[in-house]
């Protein structure tokens, strides 16, 4: 392996360049341009670095970003060395496509490879960490097999993936 | 599932899975629409950058511009108070019997106007001689009233307001469709730039200009800053005339530059509610507003004149720490005229021979001071923002960002309630900030692309509380999901970012290059956005693009060149230099308006004189680097049939960059 002032500039980089690609998805909602951003868009920002935190560590996240008094916003200040530490750490890593299919497994109770509309519906409104009406009509709008009036999982997963990339 | 556990304990294990999975997927799903949601913000900033860039850009070149109109006397018919008759326009302007479209009577009724609505839906033109005597009769009514409109909504249960409508009539039509056309029963007042952008500028003034003909008092209109005739030169107004009204299109515009003029430039509703197009300063004053004679301030771009020694141009700078610092100030545009004429550096300008005045001071509105211009500015062209303070609008080149303290304190000093304005695009097609105290309503739909936006109306009823209606014109009638949506619009706009960059190839190139000494063809992502924003100045997120406009290597430097691979600029011209292409294509907004005001016969016509002599204006102003010969070289070779004339509107279709991969 290479001599510890070789592995530490290295470290530098990757440091650098990990604040660089915060700093820059932070900029995109900092509309004012003076380094803050509205907290409601914190969220997107933290998940569109590639992180995939849960409603709950998110709000854990946001209290170690806001001030002592909370504004409203949030500092690129404060904001920065949070994020690089869980960039650095790959906190909150994706969720691998096979994973995601065995949860919508486990919902499908009868094993028959897709959920009724009311099945996804009630658990995504009633269980977890529930979503709003809009998140729901969103992910019905993409989801539900029109000519099933099903939500087919698998094919929804494979679409999904392929329309990220 | 367990055995041997009691019932509830396995259903109790099962349901814990179930909320572990839901919370799994509900994960995933929120992830899935931030990353989504980031890519629509970063479009949309796209699509802003370019847009405020290139009102920048137009700030440069306007001294120019007002050099060039102030030389082409047949532009500046002036007002001078004897008023052609309205029956003068029967005599001068013939309707043949062929016309099939809407034929006006004065004083105008609802027949009129729903002859009006008929023929457009249609996508039929009015003719030229009743769009001048609507015109005509516009103005007359116009003067008579004050700066500063004062409505009441005691005899009516809702006024509706209505922002930006940008020349898309399918919106215009939608809120008729949806809320009811104008009447004694139905007011409305539509706040500022019905013009430029959309193609049916020219019908929407027709349709708001008719309304207010036939219910003055409930038809209520306020000027925006597309307004003006200099800003629709360059956002497309100014061509959509000449395009439509071939033998009349000068004098429709020389006009509208009074009736623009005569807009009012705000309306306070039931002494509580103030609308203006854009905003407000921290000097703002209403009272004084009122006052003024608001006819003297024809176009924001020209302001008057500065006694201060002349210092030269400034450029816009951009440093990579501060976003939107640009240094060009509207009075600097002042100060650009003087350099104009007091012959100082403009050697060639002076003697170009084919320009038809003597180099003569131009006639300004001498009459209009720097405080009222300024006052005008501001309530056309500032944004509010969400921090305090009072800042000058950098990146639009005019007016201020206002803060809350800012609104507050205005308010407080008129006794007002809130301020209503427009000016922004906003995706929802409204937005409330400052504590609930300024709204901004956005009528144009779809304003960047189809599905960027959502257009807006307001209700305000006599408690003074708004009512939003939101809608989307929309060409397909499936309801596409946010995905689709945001790609539709990430698309345009990087589209419409990559033909910037192929813009300013070289340039770009040669910033690459200065990271790239030995030609490897990669330089590292920071150099890339580094070298990206000092040629483009649009304060972008370059690193988040970087994957969608580059190649990147496996170890993630970036391929520069990779960004041009799918654009080719498709000349005409066959021997001239692509760099040569290249600044045409980058300039040939600016140059179509030049040729516009050039050609004062409308024949799509100019000499290749007139060309060259143009070109050596516009090169020695904007000190592009050009040679002489070249330009020499261009224009015999663009004449194609050698009869000393260019059609400039073949030139200017030969220079636009086409997606090699796209279908036609």
């Amino acid at each position: 392996s290479l001599p510890k002032k070789e592995r530490d500039s290295q470290t530098q980089t990757i440091i650098a360049d990990i604040q660089k690609k915060i700093t820059d998805a932070f900029e995109v909602f900092d509309h004012e341009c003076n380094k803050t951003v509205d907290v409601r868009e914190i969220g997107t920002i933290i998940r569109s670095l590639g992180c995939c935190p849960s409603e709950s560590e998110l709000h854990d996240l946001l209290a170690e970003v806001e001030e002592e008094e909370p504004t409203g916003y949030i500092r690129l200040e404060k904001f920065l060395p949070m994020m690089t530490k869980v960039l650095m750490e790959r906190r909150y890593r994706p969720i691998p496509e096979d994973i995601l299919l065995r949860a919508f497994e486990v919902l499908d109770e009868n094993k028959c490879g897709h959920l009724t509309k009311e099945e996804l519906v009630k658990y995504m409104t009633e269980e977890g960490e529930p979503f709003t009406q809009e998140e729901m009509e969103e992910m019905l709008s993409a989801a539900v097999d029109p000519e099933t009036n099903t939500v087919r999982y698998r094919d929804y997963i494979t679409m999904m993936v392929v329309d990220e990339n | 599932m367990g055995c041997g556990t009691s019932v509830t304990g396995s259903r109790a294990k099962k349901s814990e899975r179930a909320i572990k999975a839901a919370i799994l997927i509900q994960r995933w799903y929120r992830c899935y629409m931030a990353r989504l949601e980031m890519r629509r913000q970063y479009a949309l900033s796209i699509f802003q950058s370019i847009e405020y860039a290139e009102e920048q850009a137009q700030l440069q070149l306007s001294s120019f511009f007002t050099f060039m109109l102030d030389h082409f006397t047949h532009l500046n018919v002036t007002d001078t108070g004897s008023d052609v008759q309205l029956l003068e326009y029967e005599r001068m302007i013939e309707v043949p019997d062929s016309y099939r479209g809407p034929r006006l009577s004065f004083p105008l009724t609802v027949a009129d106007t729903n002859s009006l609505l008929h023929a457009f839906k249609d996508q039929q033109h009015l003719h030229a001689r009743y769009v001048l005597q609507l015109l005509h009769e516009t103005k007359k009514l116009l003067k008579q009233m004050p700066n500063i409109i004062h409505l009441s909504t005691s005899y009516s249960k809702e006024i509706t307001i209505c922002g930006d409508l940008h020349g898309k009539l399918d919106d215009l039509l939608l809120i008729f469709y949806k809320n009811g056309l104008p009447s004694e029963e139905n007011p409305y007042l539509f706040n500022g730039d019905f013009v430029d952008r959309g193609e049916n500028s020219t019908e929407i003034l027709i349709i708001l200009f008719a309304f207010l003909l036939v219910y003055p008092n409930h038809l209520h209109l306020n000027r925006g800053n597309h307004e003006d005739h200099i800003v629709n030169l360059r956002y497309g107004f100014t061509k959509e005339v000449m395009k439509k009204y071939r033998s009349h299109g000068k004098k429709i515009l020389n006009l509208l530059q009074d009736v623009y003029s005569w807009l009012p430039l705000a309306t306070v509703i039931d002494s509580k509610v103030l609308i203006v197009h854009g905003g407000i300063s921290d000097t703002t004053d209403l009272d004084f507003l009122n006052l003024f004679k608001r006819n003297k301030m024809k176009s924001v771009l020209r302001p008057p004149r500065q006694d201060i020694a002349v210092k030269g141009m400034t450029r816009p700078s951009s440093s990579s720490s501060h976003r939107r610092q640009y240094t060009s100030d509207l009075l600097d545009v002042g100060k650009h005229m003087c350099l104009l004429h007091d012959g100082v550096n403009s050697g060639p300008l002076l003697e170009a021979r084919y320009l038809e005045s003597s180099v003569c001071m131009p006639s300004m509105p001498s009459e209009l001071t720097a405080k009222e211009w300024k006052q005008v500015v501001d309530i056309l062209w500032s944004d509010p923002k969400n921090q305090n303070g009072c800042t000058p609008n950098k990146v639009r080149g005019g007016g201020c960002y206002f803060g809350p303290d800012v609104t507050a304190r205005l308010l407080k000093r008129y006794n007002l309630k809130m301020l209503i304005r427009s000016h922004e695009c906003k995706q929802e097609g409204y937005e409330i900030s400052h504590d609930g105290q300024v709204i901004t309503i956005f009528s144009a739909s779809n304003y960047y692309e189809d599905g960027s936006n959502r257009g807006a109306y307001l209700k305000l009823n006599p408690d003074l509380i708004p009512r939003f209606v939101q809608y989307q014109v929309s060409k397909c009638t499936r309801k596409r999901t946010l995905h689709q949506r945001v790609s539709v619009v990430e698309w345009a706009a990087l589209k419409s970012l990559r033909e910037k960059l192929y813009s300013r190839r070289s340039e770009l190139i040669a910033a690459f290059r200065q990271y790239d000494p030995n030609y490897t063809g990669r330089i590292s992502a920071t150099e890339w956005a580094s070298a990206m924003e000092s040629v483009l100045h649009l304060d972008l997120p370059w690193r988040t693009l970087r994957s969608r406009l580059v190649q990147l290597a496996p170890d993630g430097s970036v391929e520069y060149l990779s960004c041009f691979n799918d654009l080719e600029i498709e000349p005409a011209i066959k021997e001239v230099q692509p760099a040569l292409v290249e600044t045409l294509y980058r300039y040939r907004t600016d140059l179509e308006i030049i040729f516009n005001i050039i050609d004062k016969d409308h024949s799509g016509l100019i000499s290749i004189e007139e060309f060259r002599q143009t070109w050596k204006l516009f090169n020695s102003h904007l000190k592009i680097d050009i040679d002489d010969e070249s330009i020499d070289k261009l224009a015999r070779s663009i004449d194609f049939n050698k009869d000393g004339n260019i059609d400039f509107n073949e030139f200017l279709e030969a220079f636009h960059v086409v997606n090699k991969f796209e279908n036609k």
